[in-house]
């Protein structure tokens, strides 16, 4: 396979405190290619988010830092760059979006001039050029009245429209990473609908790359090429979309594909996963997953499974399957 | 003893818009306009819908924690639209509520026997040392500790905190429970649980669910009916098996073809809605979809439907039925 895009290898990213190390990242691999959709899945605090706010450099100071690994990003590590080159790559090269376009939007400052200061950051134009390019950007990622909306404030509009908004700003510079962490899950469904149609209309057309952070594998169904799942800080299963929903193999995976209700068969009663996530600051020495899982033997709780290739491109964090 | 344990007949609530000085009222924000429905004892009716649909308004009204501006209530038989002191609290021994955050529905400061023994004390129905022993019962039920009783909401997790609520909601051994989004904020692992302990406890005191959500998954799961609400009012009602086999409104359709569904093979073609719902400020007149309605015709623009039953007990208000 060709050099990926981003290549992320053995990242830790903890929390340190005077009574505890809270370990959020816990030495994490994963690859993206150009112009693929990778999902990862996980639930409240299996690390996701700081993931993604890690390959940003956007960790939470002082208590966060990435204490290892590297981020390799077109072949430069994001971990050495300066701060300065940083602040460069983010909404040029790599850009993000969040669960709520209401925190992550300025409330003060109109939609246009938002989206125009990224241009004139980043690509040198002056004000008119860019917010010439803002309505052309709004238009295309579907916002009415877009020569109106620039003159606009975030709470004027509507959720679906913030987070429209949120991806033209995301896109406007042509990233070859977006980052987007949760986008729809603040949105109905029929609203959800359309943004997601859009992130795929937006990767068809400028080949960018998405990691897309999700809960939902509903979600997960419809965008992946690829898809990650973390458990309690770290990767447990990574392999291509359709094997992941047909032949699962991590029995967390598993369970957590038995837990969620259908829209089109009936369940009589779901599985449930028994217990809850350890937590982040006392992981148990053996396998993360052993104290929940139906089929843990002794040696689980002995010794923690490493990440293996169990077919060609299917990762699974279990010594019990084959 | 009545043949419903709820019954909703053309329930109303307009909300003010108060501008000016004087706040003189200016207009009227029509969260529910109209909506009739009745729930058989140990009945589940699920009640799906998006922002801003009405759908929270509609229980809180039948909880009477807000005041219906028209129609009326009936629990159990009695009418409780404009129940006040003695009649009201009755009214809520038959009718308990669970809420989406139970975090914020339990009080940080009350032991959790206190919270849950506190309506029995409240309704005079046990003394304060028998209302702790059935405090510590009900933990039981809902698989948590009869230990528990003396710790504090804030040492438990979020899936342990909405087993409280429901033990709660249970204490006075109510015929309905309105539950509010009750599994939202869960994760997927600990909203099975939940899910599980909902549809047990059911079985074993022949509840009544008034169950609200957005996620069409899980109302399919737990619900024997469906409700679907769309600006106020509802659009079509009918026994989950053929409201989801045979969708009838164009709304619901659309609804059912968004939700995304955790499996990779492809289903039925997805109905993309344009634009947002429109305010209930201002409503469209007619039929309150026609805006966003890929099959909308002339008469829909001037005339509201009416409800036609189609299949048994399964009604649509929509003009392209009848």
């Amino acid at each position: 396979m060709a050099e990926p895009l981003l290549a992320i290898r053995d990242l830790k990213t903890y929390f340190v405190s005077k009574h505890a190390e809270v370990r959020a990242v816990d030495g994490i691999d994963i690859d993206v290619q150009k112009g693929q959709i990778v999902c990862i899945v996980g639930e409240s605090g299996c690390g996701k988010s700081m993931t993604s706010l890690s390959i940003m450099r956007l960790v939470p100071k002082p208590r966060g830092k990435i204490v290892n690994g590297e981020i390799l990003f077109d072949g430069k590590d994001l971990l050495k760059l300066s701060d300065r080159e940083m602040a460069d790559m983010r909404g040029s090269e790599i850009s993000m979006i969040f669960q709520e376009p209401m925190t992550a939007l300025n409330p003060v400052l109109t939609i246009g001039t938002q989206i125009s200061e990224i241009l004139i950051r980043h690509r040198g134009m002056n004000k008119r050029q860019a917010l010439d390019k803002a309505v052309e950007m709004l238009k295309f990622v579907g916002v009415p009245r877009a020569n109106e909306i620039i003159h606009e404030f975030p709470h004027q509009l509507s959720g679906g429209l913030r987070q429209r908004v949120m991806i033209a700003m995301a896109m406007i510079c042509e990233p070859k990473l977006l980052i987007a962490d949760e986008p729809t899950t603040a949105l109905d469904v029929t609203i959800q609908a359309q943004v997601l149609e859009l992130m795929k209309k937006m990767r068809d057309e400028t080949g960018t790359a998405i990691i897309m952070i999700t809960h939902d594998l509903g979600v997960v169904a419809d965008m992946a090429d690829h898809v990650v799942v973390m458990y309690a800080g770290q990767v447990v299963e990574s392999v291509d979309a359709d094997t992941v929903f047909e032949q699962p193999k991590h029995p967390y995976t598993r369970a957590l594909m038995d837990s969620i209700p259908s829209l089109e068969e009936d369940k009589d009663v779901l599985y449930s996963i028994p217990g809850t996530v350890p937590s982040a600051a006392n992981f148990p020495k053996g396998c993360r997953f052993a104290e929940r899982c139906p089929l843990a033997q002794p040696s689980c709780f002995e010794k923690a499974p490493e990440l293996r290739e169990v077919a060609p491109g299917h990762l699974v964090r279990c010594d019990l399957v084959s | 003893m009545s043949q419903y344990v709820l019954e909703v007949k053309d329930l109303k609530k307009y909300f003010p818009i108060r501008s000016g000085v004087f706040k003189r009222t200016i207009g009227h924000v029509r969260a529910v306009d109209g909506v009739s429905f009745d729930v058989k004892p140990g009945e589940t009716l699920g009640i799906v819908g998006e922002s801003g649909c009405g759908k929270s308004t509609t229980g809180r009204m039948i909880m009477r924690l807000t005041t219906p501006t028209d129609g009326k209530i009936l629990i159990d038989g009695k009418d409780i639209t404009h129940a006040k002191g003695a009649a009201l609290r009755e009214s809520r021994r038959h009718a308990q509520m669970v809420f989406q955050d139970p975090y914020a529905s339990l009080n940080p400061k009350m032991s959790v026997g206190e919270s849950i023994a506190e309506p029995l004390i409240v309704n005079k129905v046990l003394s304060r040392d028998d209302a702790f022993e059935r405090a510590a019962q009900l933990l039981d039920t809902v698989g948590l500790r009869r230990t528990d009783i003396t710790r504090f909401p804030h040492e438990f997790s979020g899936g342990q905190r909405q087993r409280i609520g429901i033990a709660r909601a249970l204490a006075l051994n109510p015929k309905l429970i309105v539950a509010d989004e009750a599994v939202s904020a869960l994760d997927v692992s600990i909203q099975s649980q939940i899910l599980n302990l909902l549809m047990d406890l059911k079985h074993e005191f022949n509840l009544a669910y008034l169950f609200i959500s957005h996620n069409l998954a899980v109302v399919r799961h737990i619900s024997d009916r469906v409700g679907v609400m769309y600006l106020g009012h509802m659009v079509e009602n009918g026994p989950k098996s053929s409201l989801y086999a045979d969708p009838l409104h164009p709304y619901t359709q659309a609804l059912l073809s968004a939700a995304p569904e955790p499996r990779r093979v492809k289903r039925r073609e997805r109905i993309i809605l344009q634009g947002d719902v429109p305010s209930p400020a201002n409503p469209p007149t007619g039929c309150p979809f026609h805006t966003r309605c890929p099959r909308a015709m002339d008469v829909c623009r001037s005339q509201m439907p009416k409800p036609v039953m189609v299949h048994p007990e399964h009604w649509v208000a929509c003009h392209l039925h009848g």
